[in-house]
């Protein structure tokens, strides 16, 4: 008999052996799903692998992708760490995108370097100004903040939808919904001549940014220490209420920024189709990443790399779009479920209490 | 074989160090945060071993669909039939930044001629276009082209007319209900004929119209068909790309007019006739004139009826004689070129005259309405 116990002590490499052999699995899975389907698994791999990492343009997708996981996942990470619960990440993110092209269309003769630092303060205050409202309500009438943002998501995109298809709606698009193209100082422009563009560095900074900000002030001390509960928070003398109200605009600013570099550096323009639920993936790959920075960072470029890589699976093979969404569930659920064994083992009974 | 090994090998690494980083280390590198800017890579390996042509295609919803497109899949494989051309799509591909990298992705296996099939495709193709100016490139619904980019659509307002000629004939409620998807001028232009239609047969019908905001989503569509039954209408029809619909006017013994492709299947009961799509013998066209060298691009094409590439599915058996003569008699005239739709006096909502008496509305026109015709209740918002 099998018997589940709690691990007294972390697990060594436990972690790693639990990642390494959950992503095996699910890759083996997908193999035989491949080979099921009348084609032939390792030369399907090699083409997911080609798709994935194994090419410089296929590297360059995936980096471009994870960007606006990476600022939306890092957002969401910083208030679940305090125990806010905050699913808004995708209607901050549509928000970012609204204040970022307020500006560009505003200003559009202003020079890249006046414009684009605008369009990020802009992109951070509405995106952060959206994620306050949940913070608000909890904290004065008690509104479940899970419930609110998730619903302030559907009023995002209805905003972002009545901008672009009234006032903001380009004149010469025939009727279609789409702001007019950014001036060129209001798109970011690629590093070097590649389309990887500065959003990245950016990303970078504010990845650096927020780790020392949580390990060396007081104010994301307390961030953490409030992680524990109100409770434990107001025993320690810590604002709890402005702290909520803090981490959720400092939050909704992050996705309010990813918001900004995919409509500026990408799209160029805003239009419907930005909204393509970053913020939803954002909350996996915050969890897949336990909510520390740089495991973010790894998280969001292998789950990009490997939506990326699918999508090549697809064109080569001929394989139904479902089945990249298939393994995909597959690897985060294989991974989330995984850790179970980092906190639990499973120990042999002894066959004489038997 | 080898390829594989350094695939896990390196993701071996990858895991280790996240990892790594996971028991709470300080991240004092941050080398591992793979190398900025790659540069563009020069082509892949050509492949020269079959001279056949390489058509793609992209596809906005899943193939399996029924609608929007499997018909263009329907397409694809009407071009398969010629014999020498070698065709792959990918589909599912959501409008925006993920649409460029896939089209991208096809531009860089060396295809000779890719249709990139939503509107949302279009600032992604002309983009790509530019970057790969030996290939050429369709792009469907848009009003973008460049030196290698074309754009094409159908006139599926034809076909709009003739189901709503066959609607409004069978009306006893006078109320025609249509579950519409977005308040674009494609959608608006189709709504328009299909009251111009309806009223030719019964001046007396009003089409009320809900918009879902959505191509594909089957049961929200179900639910507006619903929401259009509740207020009396008694034929439902569609600018969705799911079968839901139908199957609501179905259970609820109504009728109904299906959209993209035959969809008598999903509601024999209640299925009057579909606006479809026939888009085989354009693509077939579009491919031997790239055989040819004869395609060109910074082409607008808009094929009606008489080039075949819309049609009207049968008319289901519930639809009296006369009635279909009527309609295949308005069909003709189409098929012959004598498209006389949005002839004046057509009025707006508000009863002014928006078309004037001897005027026909311009293909700019109709390419950018974003106005509803007298006899449609509902706004383009």
């Amino acid at each position: 008999m099998l018997k589940v116990r709690k691990r007294e002590e972390p697990w060594k490499w436990g972690a790693l052996v639990v990642f390494l052999g959950a992503l095996l699995f699910s890759l083996v899975v997908s193999a035989l799903l491949l080979a099921w389907q009348g084609k032939d698994p390792v030369h399907g791999m090699d083409i997911l692998w080609q798709g994935s990492f194994g090419n410089l343009w296929a590297l360059e997708g995936a980096l471009l992708k994870a960007i606006p996981l990476f600022l939306c996942s890092l957002g969401v990470a910083v208030a679940f760490r305090m125990q806010i619960w905050n699913i808004g990440a995708e209607g901050q993110f549509a928000l970012g995108a609204i204040g970022a092209t307020w500006v560009a269309l505003g200003f559009p003769n202003l020079p890249g370097y006046l414009l684009l630092p605008m369009m990020f303060i802009m992109a951070f205050i509405l995106g952060g100004l959206w994620a306050v409202i949940p913070a608000l309500l909890k904290m004065k009438l008690r509104v479940n903040e899970i419930i609110s943002t998730l619903m302030l998501n559907y009023i995002a995109i209805l905003l972002l939808d009545y901008l672009v298809f009234g006032v903001w709606k380009d004149p010469t698009s025939f009727g279609f919904p789409m702001t007019p193209e950014f001036t060129s100082g209001a798109v970011i422009s690629g590093i070097g001549g590649s389309r990887v563009h500065w959003g990245l560095l950016f990303c970078m900074i504010v990845g650096i940014g927020l780790w020392a900000f949580m390990s060396f002030t007081r104010l994301g001390y307390e961030l953490k220490a409030s992680g524990q509960g109100a409770r434990v928070a107001k025993y320690a003398k810590i604002r709890y209420g402005f702290l909520v109200v803090f981490v959720m605009a400092l939050s909704g600013g992050f996705a309010g920024w990813a918001g900004c570099i995919e409509t500026s550096a990408v799209l160029n323009r805003l239009q419907p189709s930005l909204m393509v639920g970053y913020g939803y993936t954002a909350i996996v790959v915050a969890w897949l990443a336990r909510l520390e920075p740089l495991n973010i960072a790894f998280a969001s470029f292998l789950l990009a790399a490997l939506r990326v890589g699918v999508e090549n699976m697809q064109l080569e093979l001929q394989i139904p779009a479902a089945f990249g969404v298939i393994m995909e569930g597959m690897i985060l659920l294989m991974v989330l479920a995984g850790q179970f064994f980092i906190l639990y083992k499973l120990e042999r009974k002894k066959s004489s209490q038997g | 074989m080898k390829r594989v090994m350094k695939m896990f090998v390196v993701m071996a690494a990858m895991v280790m160090m996240l990892t790594l980083f996971a028991c709470g280390e300080a991240p004092q590198e941050k080398k591992a945060e793979p190398e900025a800017a790659p540069k563009v890579e020069e082509k892949a390996e050509a492949t020269t071993e079959n001279e056949k042509m390489k058509v793609g295609f992209v596809y906005v919803s899943p193939v399996g669909d029924a609608g929007y497109s499997y018909s263009h899949d329907l397409g694809r494989q009407a071009v398969v039939e010629l014999g020498y051309v070698d065709t792959k799509y990918v589909e599912s591909v959501p409008e925006g930044a993920d649409s460029e990298r896939v089209i991208r992705n096809m531009a860089r296996k060396d295809f000779d001629l890719i249709f990139t099939t939503s509107f949302g495709y279009m600032d992604p193709t002309i983009k790509v276009g530019k970057e790969f100016p030996e290939i050429a490139f369709m792009h469907c619904s848009g009003f973008k082209k460049s030196e290698n980019v074309s754009n094409y659509f159908g006139r599926i307002y034809q076909s709009r007319y003739l189901t709503g000629m066959v609607a409004g004939a069978m009306s006893k409620t006078n109320k025609l209900g249509y579950v519409a998807a977005f308040p674009i001028p494609e959608v608006i232009r189709g709504i328009n004929a299909y009251t111009l239609g309806a009223r030719m047969m019964n001046p007396e019908v009003e089409v009320r119209v809900v918009w879902t905001k959505t191509w594909y989503d089957p049961a929200l569509e179900k639910d507006a068909a619903k929401s259009l039954l509740d207020a009396g209408c008694d034929v439902i029809a569609q600018h969705q790309d799911s079968p839901a619909p139908q199957e609501a006017a179905q259970e609820a013994g109504v009728y109904s007019v299906g959209y993209n492709s035959d969809m008598s299947s999903f509601a024999p009961k209640a299925h009057l006739t579909s606006a479809v799509w026939n888009w085989g013998p354009a693509y077939v066209k579009t491919v031997e004139a790239v055989k040819n060298g004869t395609w060109q691009g910074n082409q607008s094409m808009w094929w009606s009826m008489a080039d075949g590439v819309v049609d009207i599915a049968p008319m289901g058996p519930m639809v009296p004689e006369d009635v279909k003569t009527k309609v295949l008699a308005a069909k003709a005239e189409l098929v012959a070129g004598n498209d006389t739709i949005f002839a004046g006096p057509i009025k707006n909502q508000k009863g002014e005259v928006a078309i004037p008496e001897g005027t026909t509305a311009a293909d700019g026109d109709l390419l950018g309405m974003t106005w509803f015709v007298e006899g449609v209740v509902g706004t383009t918002e």
